[in-house]
């Protein structure tokens, strides 16, 4: 009885470590969403959308940065996206288990979990010292290499997903692969794809690292592509480490415009994945 | 024209040139999507090499005791990696140590205890926070944790446990409220929701059949956890630990803004110190001067090496786990 | 699909079109010291609502703008380390002042208000060497007999990055105590044996402020900005000062411009009884003959009107403005010095 009883303890107490350890994971995401919010909403003004980053101590607002960051997330999306698409098509069509994708798919998650300013530093060295000058296209393309692993992973996984009866009959009819994969394949997969564009988007939209070498950081407007560019990230680094409470106050509502974006779109990519079983659970 | 099931052979027999464009298309397609997959190899390769090119003066000038130094002066054009590489280990194994168990203990409430209910929403919000971008934990790490940790925990640690004959060195020194403790608390709660996910993914990949054949022998739910599902999740769960142990070592942004910037070594868990990636991201803009770029290109080829060791390590595990059919 | 196609290849071309519009007027880029950025960053918003013309400034640290200029990225560099004048004949580059401040400590101590601390060079070096650890040390009881100094571990914040203000601080606190001179020395950057880094003036401002017990040391456009606790300091001829534009004036008021090869002077710890210890030119980097002449032409026609119209915010700030016949001597040395082809870049205006 007493070794019932002791096991009996041993059991609730780490059931009740494991309720407090949710707890405390659940608490940290509530304190830093409640201190984004209550921060960065005093941030927030009419402004915040319509003027420039200020100097310290004047009023402004946002604006050259949102531009810069949809600016160069945009393009490094199309950029990397199809580069991640077409790359996942190769290991789901073609390469399946040969060495080559064995490689190709190991190196791409090793790449998934890099540290991205090293992704900054190569570009620094392949983009920024041959041009002689930061620019925005040296961003876009260090965010499109950011960009292909998570495409490259959900394409793959996506497509490996469409059912195999889908694959063979378009074969049985005399289609190539590639007009399998542009007429069957694709269409079936959209929703897995996008969600992939979707979480890749989530990612480099919030990196700051790859971006402080490469496409530095603006005051002014700029939609010089071949110029420093402002961004988002950048901008909260160098505001957040100022003493000035006005720049203080835009970082923080630049934290929160970045978050919000972020779990919007890791929300609706669920969201989408979510459809899509269901699509595949009702047999269409 | 006559049965359906030979219409495009007859087609394709009957119209070379159609044959023969959808034969190129086919050869352009195929070509496209393996250049795209040989780019991603490329692009690790470039990126190694480009690294190895940067560093070079650095490396060949201090040879071997780029790594066994600590002294960082750009001034006298001195540089070490060794208060570097101390911080980013450091500061990980701090992130480690509080993340892991913490982890593990979500990853257990949400397949064992949680209501069936709250499963769903409650792991979207522990994804969510994985989802927060590094650069939001460091201003909150800055702007809330650091003034509570220095007016209230460090304190409390230098008070009691500072005096103490071995561990008492960990807590030695001023409480700054910044430091490698405070990056390492950022750090834990940086990859923590990663941990918790993947650990969580690799326990549902029990047959629940063996946990009730554990149930049907009297056994409870923590016995099942401890002894059938761990064992069997064990590789799983070193990979886990070991990708976000690659993910901590690399993290810039969050470690930045509470590590304080002091290339030294210190005994003490409350003095500050520095990683690779965050003397990287403070220092590279400004560094004059050929060697001490190549120094801190020198100090992420290190990150480099060491996070792709770890990580590679992590997946070839979890590889291991998918090839015995349970998929990660 | 056919529908999907057309809006797509719209949406591309819309996007292309407004990502390759070019910026109005020529900005001006330059990188550099955070030591003159306040009154730069006025500066630069005054002159674009005049001309249009935009001045994109990177306050990342002198030595990063000795970098950037030497790499030529930027059209001119800031630094308020002069640049000794063999490096400048090295790499073309020629360096003249722009503005004159002063670098102050502030400090983070519960009840002490700006101007109640007095300090003096060999404590401060104490502190910084690490001798000195708690605020309520005798030697600083010693010099604050009337203040109430707390139980404080003092957290001394100091520069990571390569800084002008670091060089002046250090030079400083060199020529006030020998121990420092020797174990630590002057530089834009040194090996500070205690203290936490913070990079620029921001941060050094912001760290001090955020972490209880802190010293730091900060252009003063900084502390008043932020309205920081500023200390008092005991200057050559022995008499504690504050600081302030009267203070920065009279220990610039005895500096020989005329004598100084390429500009190359120090003006820390200047006699005179009203003269602030910590005081400093902020430099401006160009390049003798420039590649492209018209940026610089436009970089030198907004410092032309810094001179003149921007006088007055500088002393808002608390910044000196330059001397008259300093400025004089500058603008000579614009015409016969930078060049394109023979004839100087400076349109003369």
């Amino acid at each position: 009885m007493n070794r019932r009883a002791l096991r009996k303890v041993k059991n609730w107490s780490f059931l009740a470590l494991s309720l407090i350890a949710t707890t405390l994971g659940l608490a940290c995401l509530a304190a830093i969403l409640w201190t984004l919010l209550s921060h960065g909403l005093a941030g927030v003004s009419s402004q915040l959308f319509t003027q420039m980053t200020p100097p310290p101590g004047g009023q402004g607002g946002l604006l050259n940065a949102l531009y810069g960051s949809a600016v160069m997330t945009l393009l490094g999306i199309l950029i990397g996206s199809p580069i991640g698409v077409l790359a996942g098509t190769y290991l789901s069509e073609y390469g399946r288990d040969s060495r080559l994708s064995i490689v190709i798919r190991f190196i791409n998650d090793v790449l998934l979990s890099a540290p991205s300013i090293i992704i900054g530093l190569f570009v620094y060295e392949i983009v920024v010292v041959h041009m002689g000058h930061f620019s925005a296209i040296a961003g876009a393309l260090a965010l499109s290499i950011l960009a292909i692993p998570v495409t490259l992973r959900t394409t793959e996984d996506m497509l490996n997903l469409v059912p195999v009866g889908m694959k063979d009959s378009s074969a049985a009819l005399g289609a190539y692969p590639w007009r399998t994969t542009l007429s069957v394949l694709y269409p079936a997969a959209r929703s897995g794809i996008v969600t992939g564009l979707l979480l890749a988007v989530a990612r480099i939209s919030g990196e700051t690292a790859p971006l402080l070498f490469t496409a530095l950081n603006n005051q002014f407007w700029s939609t010089q592509l071949n110029a420093p560019m402002a961004n988002l990230p950048v901008v909260i680094f160098q505001f957040a480490l100022s003493p000035y409470k006005n720049w203080q106050d835009l970082a923080w509502a630049g934290a929160l415009i970045i978050t919000v974006t972020i779990l919007v779109l890791s929300i609706s990519a669920r969201v989408l994945l979510a459809l899509l079983q269901v699509e595949r659970g009702s047999g269409r | 024209m006559e049965n359906s099931g030979s219409e495009t052979d007859t087609v394709a027999i009957i119209d070379p040139r159609h044959a023969a464009k959808q034969l190129i298309y086919e050869k352009i397609f195929r070509a496209a999507t393996l250049s795209a997959a040989i780019l991603v190899l490329l692009i690790l390769g470039g990126v190694a090499l480009s690294l190895l090119r940067g560093a070079w003066p650095a490396v060949s000038h201090f040879g071997f005791s780029f790594v066994s130094r600590e002294i960082w002066n750009p001034v006298t054009d001195e540089f070490g990696a060794l208060a570097a590489i101390y911080g980013t280990v450091v500061t990980s194994v701090i992130a480690m140590l509080l993340a892991v168990p913490t982890g593990f203990g979500i990853a257990l409430f949400l397949t064992e205890l949680c209501p069936p209910l709250l499963k769903r929403p409650i792991g979207v919000a522990v994804e969510l926070l994985a989802a927060v971008p590094s650069i939001i934990f460091g201003i909150w790490g800055l702007f809330v944790l650091a003034p509570v940790l220095q007016r209230h925990v460090q304190p409390w640690l230098i008070g009691h446990l500072g005096h103490l004959p071995l561990l008492g060195s960990l807590f030695k020194g001023p409480p700054f409220g910044i430091g490698v403790l405070t990056a390492g608390v950022v750090l834990a709660i940086m990859v923590l929701p990663f941990i918790a996910a993947t650990m969580r993914d690799v326990f549902d990949t029990v047959p629940p059949m063996l946990k009730e054949s554990g149930y049907g022998l009297g056994a409870t739910t923590w016995e099942v956890m401890w002894n059938v599902v761990v064992p069997r999740s064990r590789v799983g769960m070193v990979g886990c630990i070991m990708l976000g142990l690659g993910r901590a070592l690399g993290e810039t942004m969050a470690v930045t803004f509470v590590i304080g910037n002091a290339h030294r070594i210190s005994s003490s868990l409350l003095a500050p110190g520095t990683t690779i990636s965050s003397a990287i991201a403070n220092e590279f803009t400004e560094a004059v001067g050929d060697l001490y770029t190549s120094s801190l290109i020198a100090l992420g080829l290190l990150l480099f090496l060491i996070t792709f060791t770890v990580i590679a390590a992590a997946q070839a595990m979890l590889r291991r786990l998918e090839r015995r059919g349970i998929a990660v | 699909m056919q529908m999907n196609q057309t809006i797509f290849a719209r949406l591309a071309v819309m996007a292309v079109a407004a990502m390759s519009c070019a910026a109005a007027a020529t900005d001006i880029s330059g990188a550099g010291a955070t030591f003159p950025y306040p009154i730069y960053a006025k500066w630069a918003d005054a002159y674009k609502k005049l001309t249009g013309v935009g001045l994109n400034y990177q306050s990342i640290g002198s030595g990063g703008g000795i970098k950037q200029i030497k790499a030529k990225t930027v059209t001119f560099g800031a630094s308020d380390m002069p640049l000794k004048p063999d490096d400048l004949k090295a790499a073309g580059l020629l360096q003249f002042p722009m503005i004159i401040g002063g670098v102050v400590p502030v400090v983070n101590i519960q009840g002490i208000q700006g101007g109640q601390l007095h300090l003096d060079g060999a404590t401060v070096a104490s502190i910084y060497m690490g001798d000195i650890t708690q605020w309520n040390d005798p030697k600083i009881k010693s010099l604050n007999p009337k203040l109430a100094l707390p139980n404080t571990a003092i957290a001394p914040v100091y520069r990571s990055d390569g800084s002008g203000t670091n060089f002046l601080f250090s030079d400083y606190l060199s020529k006030a105590s020998p121990k420092f001179l020797s174990s630590i020395g002057a530089n834009a950057s040194v090996q500070w044996p205690t203290g936490i880094g913070a990079k620029g003036n921001e941060g050094v401002a912001n760290m001090t402020t955020q972490t209880d017990g802190a010293i730091g040391y900060v252009e003063y456009a900084y502390a008043k900005q932020n309205k920081m606790a500023y200390t008092l300091l005991t200057n050559k001829a022995g008499m504690a000062v504050a600081p302030n534009a009267e203070a920065f004036q009279a220990a610039a008021a005895n500096a020989d411009w005329v004598h100084a090869d390429s500009y190359y002077l120090i003006l820390t710890d200047q006699a005179g009884a009203k003269s602030w210890p910590i005081t400093g030119a902020s430099f401006i980097l160009l390049y003798k003959q420039p590649e492209d002449p018209a940026p610089v032409n436009e970089a030198l026609k907004f410092f032309s009107w810094a001179y003149q119209d921007g006088a007055s915010m500088a002393a808002e700030l608390d910044y000196v403005p330059l001397p008259a016949p300093l400025i004089a001597q500058v603008k000579k040395t614009w015409v016969s010095e930078i060049t394109s082809g023979g004839r100087p870049v400076w349109s003369g205006k």
